[in-house]
């Protein structure tokens, strides 16, 4: 019953940390209290080394993911920022039968609490639980922010689009719990908890009043799914309460997908915040918008670590022919350092990187250019 | 023009019939679907569910324009609302659902669905499950004449309408820990593909793509999917692929070329519908219709209320309109319908009697006034 008690608790923003099915997690949450780890959900405390520099985990993953790495590592030491990178190996193992991230990344990852990564390729086949899905679990990373803006200099149907999405990332129709009732009868459950949904839009609240956007809107199916989305939906409503200088307001799916897709303008100023499915189709919808997920960032927040990531594949075909876009890859590593609060160095890599694709010079294949990978990493070196 | 196949679902049917025998399986198939409602003098019955929202000024223009075309059409009006108070909007739904079952055949607009958990199931929902109507279509064509953001849109998106995210299913184990159930079976999906395959034999469409979240829901997504693919195997002509329901969205709002016809389970089509209807011009104008074995029930494609306009007399018939043409087809009368169509292409073409969601500036009125001049120099 902490939530209750969280409601009627004199500091509106205490969070919730605990996660439903992480049971390790709920333990060491138990020993702070949330006021004094700060008032917000999932605040960065890093680790520096002894130069100063914030330590950060880097998951260069697989394919192409090695040389946008590279990219992502020369601009940000042309930039001066004050980050050390340790790189970190996730290849999969089996623990008593699960899969599992080998104990020197979690506790890589554990320490410098926060984490940038590459694309990673999933083993397709049974008993295969995706490594994402799996780095999710493992740090409790529950909520996924995905920002998307339109590129100039790349031309899609749709102009100036800047949405912002969060989705929560640990449950909904995610749940993995499924069964065949009989042969041919298979029933999926999508789970909606009162703690999960709070944490995640908690968060959505406060991201949007760091980002300094002024409305919040929940995303939802209410008028079907009257008892989950409606849970999600009343405590949207009772954390909005929290929130007075934030106007709230909720929407239903089939009308943000008519609308965003109609013109994405009026979504300029808002966070969308929805459960698991809908954040999962839509954050991919608003990035067929700008152009494909070669352009979207994307970070996944959590309680106690953050990785940030770009969202596309491995793409193995061109791997190491310097094809590769390591825009994804960049605007992620700008992410992450807004977390960081470490804005300025943030908005002088990404203006480098916006001028740089405005320019339309030194493009990558996929954008209509013939840069390599390293000569479009050099232009915005230069911008620097 | 007339959009490809001209929304035939009525030639979907009898194609489907003259095939090879397709597997004998015990469950509903398409062949089975053939049905020809009964004709009662020199005119055909219809139920007619004007609905909630915008429902009432645009199934009026359908009456008007139907009447001064003479279709043989007797509308036996039933008025169901989902705002109304309970007692009354339970009394008229079960009405509804009866006259449905007597007519076999409907025309509806749509109806409201309350948020709140104390309100009543959503109608929309209930009827599609209570006369099992299984398979909704939606057709996603540009109109000639009409720009939009994308060219050569011409998409179908089939819908399984009757079990999925929509079951109804939930329950609150503890408090704060919801769980609502996604339900599919091996019977529902087999029924709902081999729809979307002869569909797109009788619609000389070429390319079938499944829309599923396999990759998440291994078992249930996974059964939609597997059973798809099986189907498929019975229909060699046709280019099968499948895709995942999120790359699906993406791909439909940067390429949607690519598509032809579609088939998912009930959420997805919901969401890809409004995704297809934004990209032509919004759910003004895109048709459709819900199939069952018994029962069809023609309404628009891209279901909204529309309680924002109701009452402005701003709302665009075009959509009602357009799905009562596919009930024209579907009872053989293609020269009415061919007619109707025509003339509203036609003033959508024109450019100049347009309503606000097209961006004109005309009346319900006025552009149904505009359908029926153009349908007297036809």
């Amino acid at each position: 019953m902490l939530s209750l008690r969280a409601f009627s608790s004199p500091l509106p923003r205490q969070c919730l940390r605990a996660a439903p099915r992480a049971a390790a997690t709920w333990s060491i949450s138990n020993q702070r209290f949330y006021s004094s780890a700060g008032d917000r959900v999932a605040k960065y405390e890093g680790t520096k080394d002894s130069k100063g520099n914030y330590l950060v985990s880097f998951i260069e993953g697989d394919g192409i993911g090695p040389e946008i790495a590279v990219s992502v590592k020369d601009i940000f030491a042309a930039a001066k920022t004050p980050i050390t990178w340790e790189s970190v190996d996730v290849t999969p193992i089996l623990k008593d039968g699960k899969t599992a991230i080998p104990d020197a990344a979690i506790e890589n990852i554990n320490k410098n609490k926060i984490a940038l990564k590459g694309p990673l390729a999933t083993p397709i086949g049974k008993g295969h639980v995706s490594l994402n899905l799996t780095l999710r679990r493992t740090f409790n990373l529950f909520a996924n922010l995905r920002p998307c803006r339109s590129v100039a200099g790349y031309k899609t149907p749709y102009d100036n689009v800047n949405t912002v999405l969060i989705r929560e990332n640990t449950e909904g129709e995610y749940s993995g719990i499924e069964h065949v009732v009989v042969d041919g009868v298979v029933q999926s459950i999508k789970l909606i908890t009162r703690e999960a949904s709070e944490r995640v839009l908690r968060y959505a609240f406060q991201h949007a009043e760091s980002i300094g956007r002024k409305k919040v809107r929940v995303v939802h199916k209410a008028t079907i799914m009257k008892m989950s989305d409606g849970l999600f939906l009343k405590v949207a409503n009772d954390v909005a309460k929290d929130f007075p200088n934030i106007e709230f307001d909720a929407e239903l799916l089939d009308n943000t997908c008519l609308k965003m897709v109609t013109d994405p303008l009026p979504y300029n100023d808002k966070v969308l915040v929805m459960p698991n499915l809908y954040g999962d189709i839509l954050s991919d919808m608003c990035a067929g918008l700008i152009g494909g997920l070669g352009l979207t960032p994307s970070g996944n927040i959590g309680d106690e670590c953050s990785i940030f990531e770009a969202v596309h594949g491995s793409a193995p075909d061109i791997q190491g022919k310097a094809l590769a876009n390591p825009t994804a890859l960049l605007l992620s590593s700008i992410m992450m350092l807004r977390h960081m609060s470490l804005n300025q160095h943030a908005d002088k890599i990404e203006k480098a990187i916006f001028d740089t694709l405005a320019e339309g010079k030194a493009l990558t294949g996929d954008l209509g250019g013939k840069a390599k990978t390293h000569e479009y990493a050099q232009a915005i070196i230069d911008k620097l | 023009m007339m959009s490809r196949g001209s929304l035939r679902t009525a030639q979907a049917l009898r194609a489907a019939a003259t095939q090879q025998p397709l597997a004998a399986r015990g469950f509903a198939t398409v062949q089975s679907d053939i049905f020809k409602p009964s004709k009662f003098g020199s005119k055909y019955t219809v139920t007619l569910i004007p609905g909630d929202g915008i429902g009432g000024e645009v199934s009026e223009s359908v009456k008007t324009i139907f009447k001064a075309d003479n279709a043989p059409i007797e509308w036996e009006q039933v008025a169901v609302s989902g705002i109304q108070d309970a007692s009354n909007a339970q009394a008229a739904f079960r009405e509804s659902v009866a006259s449905l079952k007597r007519n076999k055949l409907g025309l509806k607009g749509i109806l409201h669905t309350p948020i709140e958990r104390s309100g009543h199931q959503s109608f929309n929902v209930a009827l599609r499950q209570e006369l099992d109507i299984y398979a909704s279509i939606s057709l996603i064509k540009n109109i000639p004449g009409y720009q939009t953001r994308h060219k050569d849109v011409d998409l179908c998106i089939i819908r399984e309408n009757t079990e999925g995210e929509y079951s109804g299913l939930e329950h609150q184990s503890v408090p704060g820990v919801v769980e609502s159930l996604k339900i599919i079976t091996r019977a529902k999906s087999e029924r709902i593909a081999k729809f979307a395959f002869a569909f797109a034999l009788a619609n000389n469409r070429s390319k079938v793509t499944c829309i599923h979240k396999a990759n998440i829901m291994k078992l249930a997504d996974g059964l939609f999917r597997n059973t798809f693919h099986a189907v498929a195997k019975d229909y060699p002509t046709l280019e099968v692929n499948d895709m995942i329901v999120d790359n699906a969205s993406m791909q439909a709002v940067s390429k949607p070329q690519q598509f032809d016809v579609m088939v998912m389970p009930n959420l997805y089509g919901g969401i890809l519908s409004n995704i297809g209807a934004a990209l032509v011009g919004g759910p003004g104008i895109v048709p459709g219709c819900n199939m069952g074995r018994e029962v069809a029930v023609f309404e628009p494609g891209c279901r909204h209320v529309g309680l924002d306009i109701q009452g402005k007399d701003q709302a665009n018939p075009t959509a009602l309109l357009l799905s009562g043409t596919m009930l024209l087809r579907h009872l053989g009368l293609d020269d009415h319908a061919n007619r109707i169509s025509k003339a509203t292409y036609a003033v959508i073409a024109e450019g100049k009697v347009r309503t606000p969601d097209m961006g004109g500036q005309s009346t319900t009125h006025e552009f149904t006034r505009a359908i029926l001049d153009k349908l007297e120099t036809l």
